[in-house]
């Protein structure tokens, strides 16, 4: 028990214990040699018995009666009702010992699933197991698997789950059965359970009565989170956002040289393209892109386009999709503008991973212009290295197009959020706001946030109204100083809501961009987005940038770049001073195809010797990845093969011109000449031109 | 009113010397009497009821009214001419004055129903009663061993009445007030914090305490210091602390509770919740009424050896001549017995020694035998109703807070509804008891009859058999009153001399109070010998298993 000191056993005791012991050890030994001779004998069976009365937690035991009643029921004489009623009787002597072990629930549902055995009494030895430990969450799932076998309502399961409630509301696994019973019957719109609006204003009345009675136990606040994910939750799958952006412009610069080109940036201009990506980018995972759902209608649309999900664990089911027109084998026209159409979603097959399908068809357009070529063409003088001092950029004063710097047809992607839907979340709002006057507690400072980045979310197309998010801000760095041991999440959380304040808005994200300069004090084309200095600890608002080319992320506390794998335009990117602990940290950079300039100096590859990164993000480096694993040994001797495979899957695939590693543990000499192997395009290799 | 009966009905009882003589049979002289006989006295108890219990009994509805209207007086003494005849002995003789008076009954209702099933009825005298889980009763009925005579059950529910609102649940646990319907959001988070801070403060591990100086104030002061809304602060005063006075009006209140005692109040109260899983609430009633534990402990005391005799009233004191000390008793019988110490139920006194002529006898110690400590009085009600005060509820509660049932209302009224699953009443009725503390008669009786009008109906044709009609402006349909019977007692105070007195029942829902008071009374008697020692005597060889409180589900 906790808190409670461990007493020193009586001398009587201790002889006992031991002796209890050395019975137990020679009950074991018999079973194990019974076991592994298939002995199933009265006696060999009644020793299993009796050591599972002691000791439920043995599986080993368990198994042994599965494959006793499977050696019986091969018998034609046996009599199977009476066989079944023995491992039941064993069940509950063994619950009686210890009732949260696994084993011995799942031998009695094993036995259930059978179908000899009567189910009458399964309720009543629930009741009495449920009575002796409430919230064992064994015994529930046994209960949902019991309820379900003897077709009992979801309706009286839910009435059972309000008195267990009622009894005692710390009970976390009552509140998830009911959250369980609830998805169901609101599903499958059950009468009493349609529309949902009036449930859940319930539900959520019924939860007020635990957060307020006692805000610290978080057992009513994690089904209250729930409560709040379904109110807020968007079923159907949308297109949140795509690059080129509904009536954008793009302009194609057909050599490396970008001097004297217009500064018409931010309807993008590509140089030296040989291929035009097209992204995709939904509000979550969806499947079925392809030609018929996703048609595109151009000009440069010369053969069939085949599009790819980006995704870091090799499945067909994607947030980012892109594909890419392929330039090089069509004639561009000088001065000439081409147009692009693309229709999403006007035949059906986009599917979301949870079944509901895309059903807002929308069209993008937009014009490719081709730019007459410089009649000065500067063979030998392109490649200048990439340097990323302030010196090298200049702050924009404004944007000379009066072309919006985000997607123009943003709102169009997002449905009107029905009233309800922010008039509950208003409401739970002021509720938790009620609660903080009264009593100042984490998780009800936590839920606030939550309920104002919600409210903000479902708000988006109000352009009048104010955000929350300065409050949400402070509410973040108050839990970081209040709670420590989740400072992370704290953190993590801050930083995404400071890049979505920095995104939202043209006016916003204007102080961010700077034009950069080469070493000849040259305007290229580039806006380089800089998001140095600002604590951040993890990426967000990707879908508002899916245009930037140039990005500086430099000097934060970035762990990982999840997300980043949807800016298929990106082609510099500057990560020195951060916190990546491993190259799989760096693993959606493996999918820039665009990307040639890497800054990852001074971080800490190669510093831990154990990789958190395949736990801590949701795309760790899949073994089922094809591995070219031919190249890989060339490249390597056997035995530095192990230490640089990672960095070896990141690199091999990008077509990097300038790299920097400087200040990592890992950056030794063996591994620069690995580096200069992987990358055959490499230029740059630590400021240091490669000859 | 009584005839002189025959001296040989009376059987004569022997011995005749005892190491204490114990005069009725209420809760304090039955403890005294299994104490005693626990540690090897020989006792004789007495009680000229014939019925155990004194005014701690339950009744009969005919033997109740009969008590209540009619109480008997002592018949004179028979052949007490030969023992006057001594020269050392000294008689006086004992006036019995009731405990109960202005008692009033009136039945309205079903009559004859009534009288049918008077023997149906285990009513108490000295209602509402009730124990704690976590009562120091508890304790001595385990440690006394008379717990293995008594079943007890779980009061249901536990209400307040509130002005105008009716009776609200009293929310006295975590879940209660998780469930509870009437406490705005707000107020349950203010009450669960508060009781947050009083666990922390019991609980020795804990370092925060309330602080030394607020534990002195006085608890409403402390209260109001928590920023606890009125209805939190009357729901903590009167229905868990169960407090009688107004704490809110200094001028009326004769018991201004500190919170430290307001504190160990809440401690008792939180920590009987639950103590039992088959007790629903903080409180338990003895099956067949409050009378069966003051049967316990006399059983209890014979089990030990104490001699019983109930109908035999005693009529005289036997005193010393010379030196004024008590000697013996007297009985009805005319039989003379003599004991070290006697103990007197309250009910017996005698008159001023002014008014005896005893001549030389030194008359200083009568005079303080003939004085007795009147600290007020209880007003006390009895209710039988055809339905529950709350539907679907058997057995429950209920505070009157101060004021809840008009302004000039300075104290608490305590009430407590138990049903036939009880077995103190036939099925389908109910008994409500009310009490409360007062200084005058008519004010306790006002008091009493303004409770049972909040929660009461009176029938629309009095003494007719036919089913009233329903009463179609409430919202809720009150019980219908089918007898009701309002009397007071006084509330005396024991008192150990040579010659020792218990105290009369008072006016609290438990009987701490009134066991401390006996366990004192015990102590002063016999200083050297322990209050109910735990060794188990060879003539007791039950083990600690067996002994355990039984209690129904």
């Amino acid at each position: 028990m906790h808190g409670r000191p461990r007493k020193a056993l009586k001398q009587e005791d201790e002889a006992a214990s031991a002796a209890k012991t050395e019975k137990l050890r020679s009950v074991q030994a018999q079973f194990l040699a019974n076991h592994h001779n298939h002995i199933y004998s009265k006696e060999a069976l009644d020793l299993s018995a009796k050591l599972l009365e002691v000791n439920p937690e043995c599986y080993t035991a368990w198994n042994y009666r599965k494959l006793a009643v499977q050696h019986f029921l091969s018998n034609s004489d046996s009599d199977p009702h009476s066989i079944f009623d023995d491992e039941l009787k064993l069940v509950e002597n063994a619950l009686r010992k210890n009732f949260k072990s696994y084993g011995a629930w799942h031998h009695r549902k094993w036995v259930l699933n059978k179908g000899h055995s009567s189910i009458d009494n399964e309720m009543r030895l629930l009741n009495g197991f449920q009575k002796m430990d409430p919230r064992n969450f064994h015994a529930w799932n046994y209960r949902r698997f019991v309820a379900e076998l003897m077709k009992r309502s979801d309706e009286d399961e839910l009435k059972y789950t309000e008195e267990v409630i009622a009894t005692n509301f710390s009970n976390y696994s009552a509140w998830h059965n009911r959250s369980v019973l609830l998805s169901n019957l609101l599903k499958r719109k059950a009468e009493g359970y349609f529309p949902k609006e009036k449930v859940l204003e319930e539900e959520f009345e019924h939860v007020h009565n635990a957060i307020f009675t006692d805000p610290d136990d978080q057992s009513g606040w994690f089904y209250h989170l729930w409560l709040i994910q379904q109110t807020v939750k968007i079923d159907a799958p949308l297109l949140v956002s795509s690059w080129p952006s509904h009536g954008s412009n793009i302009t194609l610069i057909g050599d490396n040289d970008l001097r004297g080109c217009g500064l018409s940036l931010l309807n993008g201009t590509l140089s030296n393209p040989g291929t035009l990506p097209i992204i995709l980018y939904f509000n979550q995972a969806v499947e079925g892109i392809n030609s018929s759902t996703v048609a595109i209608k151009s000009e440069l649309l010369k053969e069939e386009l085949i599009w790819k999900p980006l995704s870091m664990n090799n499945s067909n089911t994607a947030q980012f999709w892109v594909v890419y027109l392929n330039l090089g084998n069509f004639e561009l026209q000088p001065s000439k503008t081409y147009s692009v159409e693309i229709n999403i979603g006007h035949s059906k097959g986009i599917i979301s991973s949870n079944g509901n399908h895309f059903d807002d068809p929308s069209q993008i357009s937009c014009k490719v212009f081709v730019q007459t070529a410089s009649s000065e063409p500067t063979e030998g003088q392109g490649g200048k290295r990439t340097t990323w001092k302030d010196t090298n950029f200049q702050k924009i004063d404004h944007f000379q197009e009066s072309d919006s710097i985000l997607p123009a047809d943003q709102n169009h992607h997002i449905p009107t959020t029905s009233n309800w839907c922010t008039e509950e979340i208003g409401e739970e709002i002021t509720k938790v706001r009620d609660l903080l006057s009264e009593y100042d507690c984490k998780i009800g400072k936590l839920t606030l946030a939550r309920l104002l980045s919600a409210l903000d979310s479902l708000s988006f197309q109000y352009d009048g109204r104010k955000s929350n998010t300065e409050e949400v801000l402070q509410l973040y760095t108050d839990l970081m100083k209040l709670d420590p041991t989740h400072y992370l999440y704290y953190k993590d959380e801050h930083s995404l809501i400071s890049l979505k304040r920095i995104t939202s808005t043209r006016d916003s994200l204007l102080p961010y961009c700077h034009y950069y300069k080469d070493a000849t004090e040259t305007i290229t084309g580039y806006v380089c987005l800089r998001l140095r200095n600002l604590s951040l600890s993890r990426m967000g608002s990707i879908e508002n940038l899916l245009w930037v080319q140039m990005l500086d992320l430099s000097h934060n506390e970035l762990q990982s770049v999840e997300g980043l794998e949807a800016m298929q335009l990106l082609s510099c990117l500057n990560l020195s001073h951060n916190k990546f602990g491993s190259f799989t940290a760096l693993e959606p950079v493996r999918l820039l195809k665009s990307l040639k300039v890497l800054n990852i100096s001074y971080n800490e590859l190669g510093s831990h010797s154990i990789d958190t990164t395949r736990y801590l993000c949701s795309s760790p480096v899949s073994h089922a990845e094809e591995f070219a694993w031919d190249r890989f040994e060339l490249l390597t001797d056997s035995i530095n093969a192990t230490k640089f495979w990672e960095a070896f899957l990141i690199f091999g695939s990008l077509t990097l011109t300038e790299l920097n590693i400087t200040g990592n543990a890992v950056a030794d000499e063996n591994f620069r000449s690995f580096l200069v192997k992987v990358l055959p395009t490499l230029k740059w290799l630590d400021d240091e031109e490669l000859s | 009113m009584t005839e002189p009966q025959d001296p040989f009905s009376y059987p004569p009882i022997d011995p005749v010397n005892f190491d204490l003589i114990i005069v009725g049979t209420a809760l304090s002289e039955s403890v005294i009497a299994a104490a005693a006989s626990a540690v090897g006295k020989t006792i004789l108890h007495l009680d000229p009821n014939s019925f155990y219990g004194s005014h701690f009994a339950s009744l009969s509805l005919h033997d109740l009214t009969s008590y209540l209207t009619s109480p008997h007086s002592l018949p004179s003494a028979a052949t007490a001419a030969a023992s006057s005849d001594s020269d050392d002995i000294v008689v006086v003789d004992l006036v019995h004055q009731p405990l109960c008076t202005d008692a009033e009954t009136a039945t309205y209702d079903e009559s004859a129903f009534l009288s049918e099933n008077s023997r149906k009825f285990n009513i108490d005298l000295g209602g509402p009663r009730a124990l704690f889980c976590a009562d120091k009763t508890i304790d001595l009925l385990m440690k006394s061993g008379a717990a293995q005579y008594l079943e007890f059950k779980g009061i249901d529910e536990s209400f307040v009445y509130e002005a105008n609102a009716g009776l609200a649940n009293v929310p006295d646990s975590r879940g209660a007030i998780f469930r509870d319907k009437k406490l705005s959001l707000k107020e349950k988070n203010q009450l669960m914090r508060f009781f947050k801070l009083v666990q922390q403060h019991l609980d020795d591990t804990q370092e925060e305490k309330i602080p030394k100086e607020d534990l002195e104030i006085p608890f409403v002061s402390f209260l109001e210091k928590m920023k606890l809304p009125p209805k939190i602060k009357s729901i903590l005063l009167y229905a868990i602390a169960m407090l009688d006075y107004d704490q809110d009006n200094n001028e009326v209140c004769e018991e201004l509770l500190k919170t430290k005692d307001g504190i160990d109040c809440l401690a008792q109260y939180s920590s009987s919740v639950g103590r039992f899983p088959n007790a629903p609430g903080a409180l338990l009633y003895p099956i067949y009424g409050e009378g069966e534990l003051p049967q316990a402990f006399c059983r209890r005391a014979a089990v030990k050896g104490c001699i019983y005799v109930l109908r035999m009233p005693v009529v005289s004191l036997l005193m010393d001549k010379v030196t004024g000390s008590y000697k013996g008793v007297r009985l009805a019988s005319g039989q003379d017995l003599y004991s070290h110490q006697l103990i007197l139920d309250p009910s017996f006194t005698i008159p001023s020694p002014l008014s005896l002529s005893l001549g030389d006898f030194p008359s200083e110690r009568l005079q303080m035998l003939s004085q007795r400590d009147i600290k007020g009085m209880v007003a006390r009600g009895i209710c039988i109703t055809r339905s529950s005060i709350k539907p679907d509820v058997s057995s429950c509660s209920v505070v009157y807070p101060p004021r809840s049932l008009y302004p000039e209302q300075v104290t608490s009224i305590k009430a407590l509804q138990i049903g036939s699953n009880l077995a103190v009443c036939p099925a389908g009725t109910f008994i409500l008891y009310l009490s409360t503390l007062c200084n005058d008669a008519d004010e306790g009786k006002k008091l009493l009859k303004a409770a049972m009008n909040a929660l009461l109906t009176l029938p629309v044709s009095g003494n007719s058999e036919s089913i009233p009609s329903v009463q179609s402006d409430s919202e809720d349909i009150k019980p219908i009153v089918l007898w009701s019977a309002f009397y007071i007692q006084k509330l005396i105070m024991s008192k150990f001399e040579f010659i020792s007195s218990t105290p009369t029942p008072d006016g609290n829902l438990n009987y701490n109070a009134l066991l401390d008071a006996t366990e004192k009374l015990f102590n002063q008697m016999y200083p050297n010998e322990e209050f109910f020692p735990k060794a188990t005597s060879p003539e007791d060889p039950t083990d600690e298993d067996d002994n355990g409180l039984t209690l129904d589900s």
